[in-house]
């Protein structure tokens, strides 16, 4: 009876502290959604700003935000899940992958600003890229590698060493042990590192500030070499830059922003269940 | 003689020497059992005719290994194709994250076997031979995984069938089954030595004496005793393998 009330209170006191945690989460989506709400329409997604950005619509930052995301996409994930598969299944323990592992652990605690600034100094001026989207996604792609590759490789340690003792003994080589074993049980694991990384890289201001963000272009970029506006670079000149900026915009390109970052999430999931479902567990 | 070693040793990265100067004779169509206590070397050599171990931190190896008198060490070897001819079961039944066809076809399929009914004849064959395939039949896409241990362990006896190996090793197939299935695997064992050269580390030595055609005493990396079963069990020459099979040590 007195243990039944100890274990009733140490729950309630459990299911209120894990409350207290969301709450937080809930009532800054809550806000933002009741704010941004009302901004939200077909021209405001759709249409360029105009009027000082002050009337009009979002659309180009929307585009360009899809666009650093793919542009991120393109060089991180190859390049991330590559070396999550060599670290992981062909690097021997040894002094070299020791380094490489604690470059990884530490590239992960940079500010993001720092990240800016040398893709400023190497694509902007040392290669010539200038500001543009193809200087941005490098810039964001370095700062998101560090969490593919360490999710991923995460993600492949722990499938079971059994399976690739048992393929090879079956007459795999190691490479179709990784292609057919090895990769596929990972592969749920790995698609959430990337997107977790993209997620991060469709969110940041301060990488793609030096590196790829108009503050205003009415046009949408039409090529990599193109800069580009942005959601959070946006958001953050509308905020900030702007006198008299009617808030509700403010709150709406949260909102997309916001939007935008949930969706890739689940789609995540959605992609993460896909893959379980196929397997059969 | 379907496998000869011939002064045979090995020594891991950290100094242990697993296995002496071996000198082996396996004959084909027989269960050949290598027994003793723990740490004598068995899985070791196991490992080594299948080059399975050339996935372990192998420092020094000497001495020669023959299946149908080819060097396996050899470099021009075909370890891929060496390690479909001499298929492994091991001790804890691991079955890959597949269904129980996939199971089985896994090993073809990747040695290029594509044709639907080569593929079908072989799942049916192979789980015949390692009497499951009553229990299964019907359920061949299920998830390998969802079987009862004993059908598993019985799903990997099969999958090194499906390739139709000439040598099969088993490393204490049965030390996780209750005693229904292992008389399952025993039984198939006895079926299958007609075809195959069948080389089996026992769980006990109970299970040694029951199943050798000829046994082989393995300490601390030693070979002590090796000859035929029958005779081994009931009148070792070895002083060593008397105590250890009667209980006196190990
Ligand atoms: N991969 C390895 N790396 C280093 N040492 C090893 C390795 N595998 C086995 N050994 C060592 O080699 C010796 C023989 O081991 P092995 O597993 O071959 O013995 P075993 O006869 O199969 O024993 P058991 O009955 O316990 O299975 C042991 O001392 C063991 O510690
Ligand atoms: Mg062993």
């Amino acid at each position: 009876m007195n243990r039944n009330l100890v274990q009733r209170l140490g729950f309630g006191l459990l299911s209120t502290v894990a409350f207290l945690t969301v709450l937080p989460i809930l009532l800054i989506l809550g806000y933002i959604i009741t704010q941004g709400a009302p901004a939200i329409s077909w021209e405001f997604i759709t249409a360029m700003p105009y009027g000082g950005m002050r009337s009009g619509g979002i659309w180009p930052a929307i585009v360009g935000t899809f666009y650093l995301t793919v542009g991120t996409a393109i060089f991180s994930v190859p390049l991330g899940v590559a070396a999550a598969i060599y670290l992981s299944e062909y690097a021997a323990d040894n002094t070299l992958t020791r380094i490489i592992r604690l470059a990884i652990i530490n590239l992960s605690g940079i500010p993001s600003v720092v990240y800016g600034l040398f893709g400023l100094g190497l694509f902007v001026f040392f290669l010539k890229f200038g500001t543009s989207i193809l200087s941005a996604s490098l810039t964001l792609s370095i700062m998101t590698l560090p969490v593919i590759i360490s999710t991923s490789e995460e993600a492949l340690r722990a499938v079971p060493q059994a399976f690739r003792t048992v393929s090879i003994s079956v007459g795999a080589t190691r490479w179709q042990t990784i292609r057919r074993i090895v990769l596929p049980e990972a592969l749920p694991g790995i698609i959430t590192g990337i997107i977790l990384g993209l997620n991060r890289a469709a969110g940041e201001t301060a990488p793609i500030l030096f590196t790829g963000a108009a503050f205003f272009l009415p046009r949408l970029p039409g090529s990599p070499f193109d800069a580009t506006m942005a959601l959070p670079y946006h958001l953050f000149v509308i905020s900030t830059q702007i006198p008299e900026m009617p808030f509700q915009i403010q709150y709406g390109t949260a909102l997309v922003l916001i939007t935008f970052v949930l969706t890739m999430n689940m789609l995540a999931n959605f992609i993460r269940s896909r893959a379980r479902a196929r397997r059969q567990w | 003689m379907k496998i000869v070693i011939e002064n045979f040793s090995l020594q891991y990265q950290d100094g242990t020497e697993s296995l002496r100067n071996i000198n082996l004779e396996i004959l084909p169509n027989a269960v050949t059992v290598l027994f003793g206590p723990a740490g004598g070397g068995k899985s070791s050599l196991l490992r080594c005719l299948n080059r399975l171990n050339d996935l372990a931190d192998v420092q020094k190896m000497a001495g020669r290994i023959l299946i149908d008198g080819q060097d396996i060490f050899e470099p021009k070897t075909d370890v891929t194709a060496l390690r479909r001819k001499v298929g492994m079961v091991f001790a804890r039944p691991v079955v890959l994250p597949m269904s129980i066809r996939q199971n089985l076809t896994y090993g073809l399929e990747l040695a290029g076997e594509r044709r639907p009914s080569k593929l079908d004849e072989a799942v049916k064959r192979s789980l015949q031979q390692a009497a499951l395939w009553e229990e299964v039949h019907d359920r061949l896409d299920d998830p390998a995984i969802a079987l009862s241990g004993g059908q598993q362990q019985r799903l990997c006896l099969a999958r090194s069938l499906a390739l139709q190996p000439e040598i099969i090793l088993l490393d204490e197939p049965t030390s996780g089954l209750d005693p229904i299935s292992t008389g399952k695997v025993e039984a198939s064992l006895q079926e299958l030595k007609k075809d195959y050269t069948i080389i089996l580390v026992p769980h006990s030595v109970q299970q040694a004496a029951r199943t050798a055609d000829y046994a082989a005493f393995f300490l601390q990396g030693e070979l002590v005793e090796y000859g035929d079963g029958k005779e081994l069990f009931t009148s070792p020459k070895e002083k060593r393998t008397e105590d250890y099979i009667t209980g006196r040590f190990g």
